[in-house]
């Protein structure tokens, strides 16, 4: 299940209706991951823009993956502005053993981070400010170059 | 035709242009100032789907989306 909420999660609420849907499942693994703004270069916290199409899809390729392991995704990511020690993204997975989950939460996150349809910026002064340097390039960018 | 859109901080209004081919759309944008300093950066979706190519041919109500670096999370 892919959530988009308008600015920071709600952690508990979310963590607590992620481990009362795997209850029913019998698995004995739920691995989340919880997303946290760090106080860093005096931001006043973080602020997100997420293109649903794109999102989706690569959230559904996922879900199709994860299947055949008999495991179970989830997805929670903020629209809008998540201020420093709140929540902007949130994963996690379930599965009846807990190798799958372990495992498979690590390349999760990071395919997550390299292919996500989502931009970051910092908020400084009730602005946002996108920093390029930290973003990753999709594959073949450059194409119009 | 064809509706271009510039997400994230590209910041620009869709445009709605009359091309067939994905390689006009370098020809449109290579002279637009707001987005030079993107090009080199950018992804580009032909209906959600990212291409590795301008070679392309594009037909009525297509959706072409620019992407810029990502960072999620």
């Amino acid at each position: 299940m892919l959530e988009i909420h308008k600015d920071s999660l709600d952690v508990k609420e979310i963590q607590n209706r992620w481990y009362d849907l795997v209850r029913d499942k019998n698995h004995g693994a739920l691995i989340t991951f919880i997303g946290i703004v760090r106080d860093e270069d005096e931001i006043e916290g973080l602020s997100f823009d997420i293109y649903e199409p794109i999102l989706k899809k690569w959230y559904s390729e996922w879900v199709e993956k994860l299947q055949k392991f008999d495991a179970r995704l989830f997805m929670a990511h903020s629209q809008g502005d998540v201020l420093l020690h709140e929540s902007s993204f949130m994963c996690g997975i379930s599965s009846p053993k807990r190798r799958v989950s372990l495992e498979m939460i690590d390349k999760f996150v990071e395919d997550f981070k390299a292919n996500a349809p989502i931009w970051k910026y910092d908020m400084r002064d009730g602005k946002r400010i996108f920093v390029k340097e930290r973003g990753t390039k999709l594959p073949n960018s450059g194409v119009l170059r | 035709m064809i509706t271009v859109e510039f997400l994230g901080p590209l910041s620009k209004e869709p445009m709605e242009v009359d091309i067939k081919n994905l390689a006009e759309l370098k020809d449109i944008l290579k002279d637009d100032e707001s987005l030079s300093e993107w090009l080199d950066s950018v992804a580009v979706a032909l209906n959600d789907e990212i291409v590795s190519s301008l070679d392309i041919e594009l037909k009525d109500g297509d959706r072409v989306s620019l992407l810029p670096p990502v960072c999620g999370g």
